[in-house]
């Protein structure tokens, strides 16, 4: 009797492991805090082309060879490493070992390591007693920030690190303050914090619009951190509006650290929500000169894919229709 | 072109007297850095200075390094970056005195009254960081740690660092010992437009404080 031949598939994962999502949150850790994004940098060179000022320029010129030493060195950017935090992408047909709370604990994992490795400076503490746990990990934190994709296997985890002190204000303008009240808190936001360089200009500018107030923060703040310079709002009215206002930005005679010049933002994006019926309610965001954002995919076969375009805003994302069709 | 200079540290009266605003400034010796956790274990808690410091440095480093500590115990200082100077505001007249510190450096510089009243009387100068993201250049200049002082207390953020420094720069000076400074010149300049940029922009229906100063008035 002869035995049968086993014609042995090669095995296919289908399983993202809980160790590949540690190890991928780890490397966008550093790769953020190191590399400046490309779309960044090219946009910040076409700034400084335009500025003709010289000590505007020297600061610029100063920040691109901090750049390169970075990436160079393989040390952070900036000391200030921000608060580090995620936004996280899964798709509807991701398979992944652990769940979702065995993902976030894999994120403070991958938080507490790189703050060694890389290393990034321990800014977290706690608000009142200020003690600190030396890991970028706490009470709250890292923050996660949750979305869905439809008709995908992926999870996309990316990483922001931002300062926190200066450049980010809110109000509550009503429907009659129009554009002229947008323009006015943007420019109060931008005058006040822009002095002495404090939002280390020149930055990508976000502006939330709409929603509820927590919501208008938060539109605001992805707006200015998730997406990439050059990137416009699909609404031909708001793309155009986000051109103007970066206009009316650069056009406040201010550069880099308060020193006279044309350089304020890098580029300007808007997000809007549906709000209130009776308000208007705008929040202003800059990422600043050392814009930090690094982006994994990690595909269904437990791969890992990185890049710095977070591509967080998909039209599912915007859901800009009433049913759930807009894929 | 922006003037250039090289100074070794201890920096000696006369260097610092030479000292133009809007000078690119490298330095060379020793730095330590103190921010409020430091202040207030000096200042408020009373605790004695480190034994050598005034003797070693007269340069004060508003900083927090992205540093962490290996197996052997040694230091990996990454980046190195200055924080915010207005809020040591009130530290800084009896830390100068206690010190003797001559250079002061941070981000963006403090009030033009304190230079007038605090520094500049005292023979000391205040140089800034350059666009507050040069972490990789300063932390390209720290050659190694010296010592550092209340890590367990104040952890890493807040503990004093003594860096011994090489090339360590750029930095661009603020203050001079007649109290001028050029974030003040260059915030009058950039002042002379600001009104204009409000032209034709109608009032916000919802007023804040702030915008009035009095409590007492209504916002609408």
């Amino acid at each position: 009797m002869t035995k049968p031949v086993l014609h042995l598939q090669p095995r296919v994962k289908t399983m993202i492991s809980n160790a590949t999502l540690e190890q991928a949150s780890y490397e966008i850790m550093k790769k953020a805090a190191i590399d400046i994004p490309e779309d960044y940098l090219a946009g910040i060179k076409s700034v400084a082309a335009k500025e003709s000022e010289q000590l505007s320029g020297f600061v610029i010129k100063t920040m691109i060879n901090n750049y390169e030493a970075a990436t160079e060195d393989r040390r952070p950017m900036c000391a200030d490493t921000g608060l580090p935090r995620y936004y996280v992408k899964v798709g509807d047909h991701a398979r992944f070992d652990g769940g979702f709370t065995g993902m976030e604990r894999a994120m403070r994992s991958a938080t507490a390591r790189a703050t060694i490795d890389v290393p990034l400076r321990p800014n977290r503490v706690h608000p009142l007693w200020r003690t600190d746990n030396n890991n970028n990990v706490g009470i709250n934190s890292p923050e996660v920030e949750w979305s869905f994709e439809p008709d995908a296997d992926w999870i996309d985890i990316t990483t922001v690190h931002k300062g926190g002190l200066f450049g980010t204000d809110y109000r509550m303008l009503f429907p009659g303050d129009g554009i002229d009240g947008i323009k006015r808190f943007l420019l109060d936001t931008l005058i006040s914090f822009g002095k002495r360089g404090l939002c280390c200009q020149p930055a990508i500018i976000g502006i939330g619009l709409g929603g509820s107030k927590d919501t208008c923060m938060q539109l605001g703040k992805q707006a200015a951190c998730l997406r990439v310079v050059g990137n416009r709002n699909p609404d031909p009215k708001i793309a155009e509006l986000e051109v103007e206002l970066k206009d009316v930005a650069n056009g406040i005679g201010m550069g880099p650290m308060g020193f006279v010049g044309s350089s304020m933002a890098v580029d300007l994006h808007i997000e809007v929500g549906h709000t209130h019926t009776g308000g208007m309610p705008i929040s202003v965001h800059t990422f600043c000169l050392s814009s930090r954002r690094a982006t994994a995919r990690i595909h269904a076969d437990d791969t890992i894919e990185y890049r710095t375009d977070p591509m967080w805003f998909t039209p599912y994302y915007r859901r800009e229709t009433v049913i759930w069709e807009n894929t | 072109m922006l003037n250039k200079v090289n100074l070794d540290l201890p920096a000696s009266p006369d260097d610092i007297a030479k000292l133009a605003i809007g000078s690119i400034v490298f330095l060379n010796g020793i730095v330590y850095t103190a921010r409020e956790g430091v202040y207030n274990k000096v200042l408020v808690d009373g605790r004695e200075l480190p034994d050598d410091l005034t003797s070693r440095s007269n340069v004060n480093f508003h900083c927090s390094p992205a540093a962490s500590k290996n197996e052997n115990g040694e230091f990996h200082i990454g980046g190195v970056t200055a924080t915010a100077s207005f809020r040591f505001s009130k530290y800084l007249a009896q830390w100068l005195d206690l010190t003797n510190t001559k250079i002061v450096i941070g981000k963006g510089g403090m009030p033009v009254n304190d230079y007038k009243n605090i520094l500049a009387p005292r023979g000391a100068v205040y140089l800034t960081t350059v666009g507050y993201g040069t972490g990789a250049l300063l932390g390209r200049g720290v050659q190694s740690v010296d010592a550092v002082h209340w890590l367990n207390e104040l952890g890493i953020a807040q503990a004093l660092w003594i860096f011994k420094v090489k090339n360590f720069g750029p930095f661009l000076v603020d203050s001079d010992l007649q109290g001028n400074s050029l974030f003040a010149q260059q915030g009058e300049l950039i002042n002379q437009n600001v009104e204009g940029l409000y032209d034709g922009l109608k009032e916000p229906a919802l007023h804040r404080y702030g915008e009035t100063g009095n409590r007492k008035d209504e916002l609408m």
